[in-house]
């Protein structure tokens, strides 16, 4: 948990201040199925209980819950809708790189631009102090960004949106590019936090 | 009492423990987090629990009525009482009858406390213990004529002072049989609001920021007119001051040294290597100077299996020496390995609890609940 005001936009606001369990958890049930894949969902909740239960909750349903800032007595819970198609693990694009290759990478200091394609929010609360945030949907705007002369590895949370961000980036041009699988869900190695 | 679909009952912590104390029959669906029931949960003799998180059964409880007995009583818990009910209601709709939730859930049964009567005095007094079934803890008053005394008292200081006040008895004592790491103890606010003396042993105290009184060997305390006395013995090892109570030469108060099933442990104030020579030194030595006859009373209980008839937990010293694994390891390295190397995890928040036990934290109501959160795992067998 932090205590800082998140650097991302929330696409809905849920006040639980003062429900009891399993109110929380309840209200942000049928908040999400008003939400579209990929948005994020904000819910302030006082009922101390509802941090694991939120955790709890978004595993067993398969959404992801991105994290927890306390102002005071509020708690901010933040959740992130899954898609469909993000939990199937179906890559196209040949070239990858592994988790624990990306370590070794790291730890070798040679040169090379990590670029990591998932929304602003899931980026505040857990990444790779290396990697620069382009989010998937802005891509294509911000080629210009991108080195031509080093190896570029595209992380995501499970290794599809960044399958899609790599074809993307075949297509303009970007030769020494590599997926990085499976991607964030299993990062194992120190991450910086929101 | 109507059968009418939809209406779910409450059980009280109270009706609970007399069920458990009874060994009837029980079924228990577990609402909390996995982790919270992995960590601690209800047990007894006939009691049959599975653990199904709330929110995985938001959208119905289909998948979790097949899993659970058409022809018994069935307990729904949660951490305060809201999803139980929650859960409870809609069992109760898809045609399940003898559906219960425990009212204040885990909270107050953490918090509940069950004065069961130990035995009688030779002047006509009484001994009872004070179960907090939730958490294993272990209190004791001792009374005779109008006076009481009350050792290892709990926060919970309401009740003794209820039950003293029902039976015209004034509490003169509280007394601590060491400084607790698994509990916040109640003795000095309970002195405090009765006016009665306040006794912990000194080595124990060297740290705390208030008066009290030496608990120390062979000066015994007096309780009631006709003199009932509780004579300390000097019994380190759990911590260095733990001080063992002989009361009316009969009841034998071990406090966290010596438990029904196990014996304490010895790390809890970061000292095991220094204080497993003497935790050896009392139970195999000091303890069994002892008459076999005197009837062991511990602070704490590890198991529902260690409730005896009424919910007492006690055992004749001589039948520990047979039966307890803690007094039968012949050799010492065996022994030293298993009250340092083999312990379970230690309690919630046991380094906080000392420092408010001293008077150097001074956490409000909330925050001491939290900090006792979950069981006491004070003996060495405990997991």
């Amino acid at each position: 948990m932090s205590a800082t005001q998140p650097s991302f936009s929330v696409d809905k606001m849920l006040d639980c201040k003062g429900l009891a369990c399993p109110m929380p958890v309840v209200r942000t049930k049928k908040a999400m199925e008003q939400l579209a894949p990929g948005q994020v969902l904000e819910v302030q909740a006082t009922d101390k209980g509802s941090l694991a239960d939120m955790k709890g909750w978004a595993n067993s349903t398969g959404h992801q819950y991105l994290g927890t800032v306390q102002e005071g007595e509020v708690l901010k819970h933040f959740l992130r809708k899954a898609s469909q198609q993000e939990t199937k693990a179906e890559t196209k694009y040949p070239h990858t790189i592994t988790n624990e290759e990306l370590q070794a990478k790291l730890q070798s200091g040679e040169p090379f631009t990590l670029i990591d394609v998932r929304e602003p929010a899931e980026y505040a609360f857990e990444r790779i102090s290396v990697a620069k945030s382009i989010p998937m949907g802005v891509l294509e705007q911000r080629l210009a960004e991108l080195p031509t002369d080093r190896d570029i590895f595209v992380i995501c949370r499970s290794g599809n949106r960044s399958d899609l961000a790599c074809r993307l980036l075949a297509d303009k041009g970007f030769s020494r590019v590599k997926n990085v699988v499976p991607g964030m869900a299993r990062w194992v190695g120190s991450v910086e936090k929101q | 009492m109507s059968n009418q679909q939809g209406k779910v009952q409450k059980m009280s912590a109270h009706d609970l423990t007399e069920l458990l104390f009874a060994q009837e029959e029980l079924f228990i669906l577990d609402v909390r987090n996995q982790e919270d029931y992995q960590d601690w949960r209800i047990e007894g003799h006939r009691v049959d629990s599975i653990n199904v998180p709330y929110f995985e059964l938001i959208d119905g409880v289909e998948a979790v009525v097949g899993k659970l007995p058409a022809s018994q009583k069935i307990l729904v818990v949660c951490a305060k009482e809201g999803s139980s009910i929650f859960v409870a209601e809609q069992l109760a709709d898809a045609g399940l009858h003898d559906v219960y939730y425990l009212e204040g859930g885990m909270k107050q049964w953490s918090e509940h406390l069950a004065p069961v009567k130990v035995g009688d005095l030779r002047d006509g007094g009484e001994i009872y213990q004070f179960v907090r079934i939730g958490k294993g803890c272990l209190s004791y008053m001792i009374v005779s004529g109008q006076e009481a005394a009350v050792v290892d008292s709990v926060r919970m200081t309401d009740v003794y002072e209820a039950f003293a006040k029902e039976r015209g008895l004034s509490i003169k004592h509280t007394i601590d049989t060491h400084l607790h790491a698994d509990h916040i103890s109640g003795g000095r606010k309970l002195a405090e609001s009765t006016g009665a003396t306040y006794w912990l042993p000194e080595k124990d105290a060297e740290e705390v920021v208030f008066a009290y009184k030496k608990l120390e060997e062979g000066k015994s305390i007096q309780v009631g007119s006709t003199s009932i006395s509780i004579l300390p013995i000097y019994s380190p090892g759990h911590t260095i001051g733990s001080t063992s109570l002989i009361v009316d030469d009969t009841y034998f108060l071990t406090g966290d040294i010596l438990f029904v099933a196990s014996i304490g442990r010895p790390d809890l104030a970061g000292k095991a290597q220094d204080w497993v020579g003497d935790l050896r030194d009392t139970l195999y030595n000091r303890y069994q100077e002892l008459s076999k006859d005197l009837l062991v009373l511990p602070a704490h209980f590890g198991s529902y299996v260690e409730l005896g008839t009424n919910g007492v937990v006690s055992a004749r010293l001589g039948d520990l020496y047979r039966n307890n694994p803690g007094l039968n390891i012949a050799d010492e390295g065996d022994f030293r390995r298993t009250v340092t190397e083999e312990l379970p995890p230690q309690p919630n928040a046991y380094q906080e609890i000392r420092q408010v036990n001293m008077g150097r934290l001074k956490p409000d109501e909330e925050e001491q609940r939290e900090m006792e959160t979950g069981p006491n795992r004070c003996a060495v067998h405990d997991k």
